[in-house]
């Protein structure tokens, strides 16, 4: 089956998604690909606003009836807000994984970081890859 | 007898099957050097008969000696039925359950277990036990850091009015996980932790603070306001409490505003025996916002499709074999013997029997502590509200009259001279619903005459 994925965002080999916003922010959540293959979402654990993150830090937590999976920060930068919604709401990253199941903003410290992430091209290329 | 069925040839056609050539090469990714056997220092093995004669001469060497020691465990009369019960085969386990919802009646168990405790604390939820209660007091610690998303620098403040056994157990397993342990003075007339201590030695980043009722010397601490002066610092609360005193007080629960956030204790007052320090069992619950964060087995009741009542153990995903080395623990079991031992004795003894027992135990302490004002060379050392503990200080060395009194058949108390040297030679008491005025008359008088044999010859 093959997921959607939007031609306006950026994409992480590990399935996470971004969203450049007008102020400079980025938005992060996970691909319709990877909600997918956790199956139903039970539970999420966005981080807390203020955190400095590194790339690659594990920096929420998506929680399925299969198992808890890290997702993890696309740049470094400073977590702006994480999507406290979700803690009771997990339904909607299923539901609409690019829209209101974003995750974290986060104000990125370099952002020219951000062309080392994959094109929508390229991140489909690697689910073709991978059998999806 | 042989224990392991599989016979030699068994063992032959497994290894043939695999194309193996014998058990051994099984192991040889294992470095050679890193390998135990075989074991040395192991003792030749002795029949059953000889080892049930050894075993009975070291139980006489103890004597049955009338017992004043609490310090964490707790001698309570417990009803034949509880081990009666617990025994029979259909409960019978040592362990967590495997193929967990083949086993609802251990479920079920775990089950009433959680509620009775998650009640007792006033507490949302109940994990299925732990080891006991001090490593349920490092766990807790773990889980606040995880709560407060500390990533480096957890500041834990910890009173020196809670137990040192715990202290140190704790300190043993978080030390290494750049936690950092602030400790905190006690007041030394009323022998509880005091905010201005509090106020004193900390800074404004407080990971949480622990706060145990009745503290290690029996006194009771003001938690609601430690309670409330934590949450206005941002910090989490660990209480750590004695099941058995939660039928007459207030439960962590209700602790100030708020509440205590984890509450952790050692179940062993609850229908287990002394047994020269363990097995215990350790008890954990929290309020619902932090069970994700929570280590342990959680069981929870649901229906089947049919509708039909069901147990299952739940919200696995913060366990190891799912969350690997991010689990919330490596404890993913429970004590289940011990366990289901404290449910029999919580259900046997029900909400009145558990409050006789604490009130009886309060009553039987306060008998001691009042005729000790009468003994010339016996104080006690605070001032204040107390439970089934309390502090003495003598004026001849602590462990010359804990050797007399053990030569008149009393084990005399817990020596708080290696922990707490600033108290001198302090001994701290325990008199629980199992002694008689008659046992109090009995530690009292040999009390006094150790005092003064020891006073006058130096010995006792």
């Amino acid at each position: 089956m093959s997921s959607h994925v939007p031609d306006d965002l950026l994409y992480t080999a590990s399935h996470e998604w971004v969203r450049r916003n007008s102020d400079g922010s980025c938005t992060v959540g996970i691909t319709d690909h990877a909600q997918h293959a956790l199956g139903d979402i039970v539970y999420v654990d966005p981080p807390a606003a203020g955190r400095e993150v590194s790339a690659g830090d594990a920096c929420a937590v998506v929680e399925s009836v299969k198992a808890a999976s890290d997702v993890y920060s696309p740049v470094a930068g400073t977590i702006i807000a994480g999507n406290t919604d979700l803690a009771s709401a997990s339904e909607k990253l299923s539901a609409d994984p690019y829209g209101e199941g974003w995750l974290f903003r986060l104000q990125p410290s370099d952002v020219a970081a951000l062309s080392g992430l994959l094109t929508p091209a390229a991140y489909r290329d690697s689910l073709a890859a991978c059998g999806d | 007898m042989p224990f392991i069925p599989h016979t030699p040839a068994d063992e032959r056609s497994m290894l043939d099957a695999i194309g193996v050539t014998d058990i051994s090469s099984l192991f040889d990714e294992i470095p050679k050097d890193l390998r135990a056997a075989p074991l040395t220092g192991i003792p030749i093995a002795m029949t059953e008969m000889a080892v049930g004669r050894l075993m009975s001469d070291r139980a006489t060497r103890d004597g049955r000696p009338l017992n004043f020691i609490g310090a964490g465990a707790y001698e309570h009369h417990i009803p034949a039925a509880v081990w009666s019960i617990v025994t029979r085969g259909e409960i019978y386990s040592a362990y967590t359950p495997y193929q967990a919802e083949a086993s609802q009646g251990t479920l079920q168990t775990i089950f009433e277990y959680q509620s009775m405790i998650a009640s007792l604390t006033a507490m949302d939820v109940s994990n299925a036990s732990l080891y006991d209660g001090a490593s349920a007091l490092a766990e807790a610690c773990l889980m606040a850091v995880r709560i407060q998303k500390k990533t480096s620098g957890a500041q834990i403040l910890m009173p020196r009015a809670v137990s040192p056994v715990y202290r140190r157990c704790a300190e043993s397993i978080c030390g290494l996980q750049g936690l950092v342990f602030n400790s905190i003075e006690y007041d030394r007339l009323g022998g509880t932790t005091s905010l201005v201590s509090l106020s004193d030695s900390t800074g404004n980043d407080v990971t949480a603070i622990v706060i145990q009722q009745p503290n290690f010397f029996g006194m009771l601490e003001d938690v609601d306001a430690l309670t409330d002066w934590a949450h206005a610092k941002g910090a989490l609360v660990i209480a750590v409490v004695n099941p058995m005193t939660l039928a007459v007080l207030r439960p962590p629960g209700e602790w100030g505003a708020k509440g205590a956030d984890i509450v952790v204790g050692e179940g062993q007052p609850l229908g287990v025996p002394l047994s020269g320090g363990g097995p215990y069992f350790g008890f954990m619950t929290t309020r619902i916002e932090h069970v994700r964060q929570m280590p342990g087995r959680i069981v929870g009741r649901t229906v089947d499709l049919d509708g039909r009542t069901g147990y299952t153990l739940t919200l696995q995903a913060r366990e190891q074999h799912i969350r690997r080395s991010k689990a919330t623990s490596n404890i993913c079991t429970n004590q289940g013997l011990l366990m289901s031992a404290a449910t029999i004795y919580m259900a046997i003894m029900g909400a009145q029997g558990l409050e006789e027992v604490a009130t009886a135990s309060v009553h039987n302490t306060e008998l001691l502590v009042s005729a000790i004002a009468a003994l010339p060379k016996v104080r006690t050392a605070f001032i204040g509200p107390r439970f089934h503990e309390a502090v003495l200080q003598l004026d001849v060395p602590v462990a010359a009259a804990l050797e007399g009194l053990a030569r008149r058949g009393i084990a005399g108390g817990y020596d708080l001279s290696r922990d707490y040297p600033e108290l001198g030679s302090a001994l701290l008491v325990c008199a629980t619903e199992t002694k008689t005025a008659a046992d109090i008359d009995r530690y009292l008088e040999a009390l006094d005459t150790v005092m003064t044999n020891v006073d006058s010859v130096g010995e006792c």
